[in-house]
């Protein structure tokens, strides 16, 4: 029992540092909330699909940013779709990033769309790295016997 | 956790629970939050993530679905295109979302018809409430078939002040009206400056010609029908007595009816059509014609013959044996169904069997009643490009011994077996086969088509199981019968027992032809009607020369669905409904 309180300590910890450090918002509780019996997994299905979808417009971002003659439309896009896909699970910073790199690409300063970009992209495996750690801790608890404390 | 699920009504309980959503988003991450969020309101969800998919689905599944939930980008086609496409050819409600909440984004959302927009991240409270949309729908078209008109008056007397509780049966809709009203004109009146005041009592009351709604059409075609707005209209017509307000109001009942075309009514037999189509009543395709009149259509027992020809003309054909013809001339704005003395008329068309209800017409045009003895106005004219020759014509004939002469129908090529099944006892069923004069070219444009462009419209689906069509004379045209006729290329009017009809035929969405069991094809109402069928019309009306009613009303018809739509337009219905039902 104590293993198992520690670690649910530990995963609220964490979390609620995630949370603090604005690297998570209030989506990422509405979706732990949407989990239920029925789909235990849910939680971990939505961040997975946030993963492969960012890290596909990352690359698409970088392509684009790369070619002789911009296309900011592109990237408009890319970044649109981004910031969409960030807010669903409420990666914030992320999100945040999206909203000034707009402003790059509305300018057309390459320059600053890839200071943006990397920003982003930092932003992105950050966050990207938490989630997994949380993700671990979770199982931790399951295998210790325990259930994952609800916040908020 | 799951702390959600409690507020809604368990399964098997009524609305909303089991509310139909479709959800349309290239975002796999926000669909798959949507679709468990919106499972845990109890609704049933189905997830897309491309919009021609979306589109596939709901044409494939015409009532499958009760609210559609649309991003805004997407990669394959534009949301607000999306958005309309839903709104004009299932006329569901639709959501938009999207984690850009511009003003502007979202003011072009409501002008495309969205009934509302989310912002992402979005909130289960915001999709626990979505069903409203639903309902405020459904509502309002109760309202529209039960009185478009009296809807204005009662919008306009809530505008005066008056109290909105004044009304039968339209308090309850009274505030929704308003706002419903503003919502739905605001995408027709966003630049118009009165918008605030759209039933300014300054108002003059506009009588849709037929040359003036033929002019309003040319208007809106050479702008784009998604495009103009009543300002644009206005100049583009150069009419110097019309007002933009007219103008508006009359596109917004065009676009409406534009939108209520696909829509899938069943027609109530008992009614024989006479509630005009709104997407509740007359799921007969049968000759849907012109606007979506809900006006016209009383329900009463009274035959409302009156046929709002898309001209505005309204005919009300009463006895033959010599009861005055009320004729909407071209001239005279119809609203349709002012049937002065519907009873009467009722049982005047009873015994003659037919009872034209085409409904058009704006509802809040004024309708003006030529009556004529008789005799059709040597004012309406067939000749325009297409000079209809309607087999039907024929059976008006039959019934209206009077305008028997005005009319002539070339039968043989429209309808080469058309046995004029009038003559005869009209309590008997007689069969009219009607053959499209170029069978295989109607079957070849075929109006079903899928989809052939972007822009196509799947037809109504009742148009496209058409297949040989024989039609129960005790109930109305259903949607199947429309199907089958439209895609055998053969339709089988069936003539009913006239007196069990009510002696009515009802043109237009509302069936209409039910009465008659001729399968009229709703093209002409429908938004489908491609070009060709279009072509198609003016060879086969070429010969016909009706003086009567409507020449107008078919040239503009026809304008309206060539150039707004692409879509497949059944070819039968094109000429039939032309011409038979502004027979009077």
């Amino acid at each position: 029992m104590d293993v198992i309180n520690q670690l649910q300590r530990q995963y609220v910890d964490f979390l609620s540092s995630l949370y603090r450090e604005g690297l998570l918002d209030d989506q990422f509780l509405q979706i732990q909330k949407l989990q239920d019996e029925s789909n235990p997994e849910f939680v971990n299905e939505v961040v997975t699909l946030f993963f492969e979808d960012s890290e596909k417009l990352l690359h698409n971002l970088a392509i684009a940013l790369d070619q002789q003659l911009v296309d900011y439309k592109k990237v408009d896009a890319c970044v649109h779709q981004f910031k969409g896909s960030s807010s669903s699970i409420g990666a914030q910073r992320v999100r945040n990033i999206c909203v000034s790199f707009r402003t790059c690409y509305d300018a057309k300063n390459l320059e600053g769309c890839l200071r943006c970009l990397q920003q982003l992209k930092d932003e992105y495996y950050l966050v990207k790295n938490k989630l997994q750690t949380l993700f671990k801790l979770e199982q931790q608890i399951l295998a210790a016997g325990g259930v994952i404390p609800i916040m908020g | 956790m799951d702390s959600y699920s409690n507020g809604f009504s368990p399964r098997g309980e009524a609305f909303p629970a089991g509310l139909r959503v479709l959800v349309v988003d290239d975002d796999p991450t926000w669909l798959k939050i949507l679709e468990k969020m919106l499972k845990k309101c109890s609704y049933e969800v189905t997830t897309c993530c491309l919009a021609r998919e979306a589109l596939d689905l709901l044409r494939e599944r015409k009532d499958g679905f009760d609210i559609v939930i649309s991003d805004v980008n997407m990669p394959d086609m534009d949301g607000f295109k999306l958005l309309e496409h839903v709104g004009l050819e299932m006329d569901l409600p639709v959501i938009m979302m999207s984690v850009d909440g511009e003003t502007s984004r979202v003011m072009k959302g409501v002008q495309h018809g969205a009934c509302d927009y989310l912002l992402k991240p979005i909130r289960m409270k915001e999709l626990k409430n979505i069903w409203q949309h639903v309902f405020r729908k459904k509502i309002h078209e109760v309202r529209d078939i039960e009185g478009l008109e009296a809807g204005i008056e009662e919008f306009q007397m809530m505008r005066n002040g008056i109290s909105d509780q004044s009304d039968d049966g339209f308090s309850f809709c009274g505030g929704d009206l308003n706002s419903a009203r503003k919502r739905k004109d605001f995408d027709n009146k966003h630049d118009d400056k009165n918008f605030g005041d759209p039933s300014a009592g300054k108002r003059t009351r506009v009588v849709w010609t037929v040359d003036l709604h033929q002019k309003f059409v040319k208007a809106v075609n050479y702008m784009g029908f998604d495009k103009v707005g009543p300002k644009k209209i206005l100049e583009l017509m150069n009419v110097p007595w019309l007002t933009r307000e007219n103008v508006a109001s009359h596109l917004q009942k065009y676009r409406l009816y534009l939108s209520r075309l696909q829509k899938d009514n069943d027609i109530k037999a008992s009614h024989g059509g006479i509630k005009q189509s709104t997407d509740a009543t007359t799921r007969d395709q049968a000759g849907n014609i012109g606007f979506k009149n809900s006006i016209n259509i009383k329900q009463n027992d009274a035959a409302i013959t009156n046929f709002s020809i898309p001209g505005n003309v309204v005919v009300q054909s009463s006895n033959p044996k010599g009861h005055d013809f009320v004729v909407s001339s071209p001239d005279l704005g119809t609203k349709g169904a002012l049937v002065s003395d519907a009873q009467e008329i009722q049982k005047a068309t009873s015994s003659s069997g037919v009872g034209l209800n085409c409904n058009f017409g704006t509802p809040d045009l004024d309708a003006k009643y030529t009556t004529l003895s008789s005799v059709l106005p040597p004012q309406f004219s067939w000749n325009r490009e297409h000079k209809p020759q309607i087999e039907q014509i024929n059976v008006f004939n039959n019934l209206l011994p009077d305008l028997h002469d005005q009319i002539q129908i070339n039968q043989e090529t429209f309808f080469p077996n058309y046995p004029t099944p009038f003559n005869k006892e009209r309590d008997k069923l007689t069969h009219i086969k009607v053959m499209p004069p170029h069978g295989t070219e109607f079957s070849s444009q075929n109006i079903r088509q899928q989809m052939p462009g972007e822009n196509a419209f799947t037809l109504n689906p009742v148009q496209s199981e058409c297949s040989t069509t024989t039609f129960n004379p005790s109930e109305p045209i259903t949607r199947s019968a429309w199907k089958s006729s439209n895609d055998q290329v053969i339709d089988h009017i069936l003539v009913n027992d006239l007196d069990s009809l009510n002696g009515n035929l009802i043109l237009g969405k509302s069936s209409a032809l039910t009465y008659l069991n001729v399968n009229f094809p709703a093209c002409l109402l429908q938004e489908d009607c491609s070009p060709t069928f279009f072509e198609l019309q003016n060879r086969e009306f070429s010969d016909c020369n009706d003086p009567g009613l409507l020449s107008e009303p078919s040239t503009y018809l026809y304008d309206s669905l060539k150039f707004d739509y692409e879509y497949p337009c059944d070819p039968f219905e094109y000429p039939v409904m032309d011409q038979g039902l502004f027979i009077a």
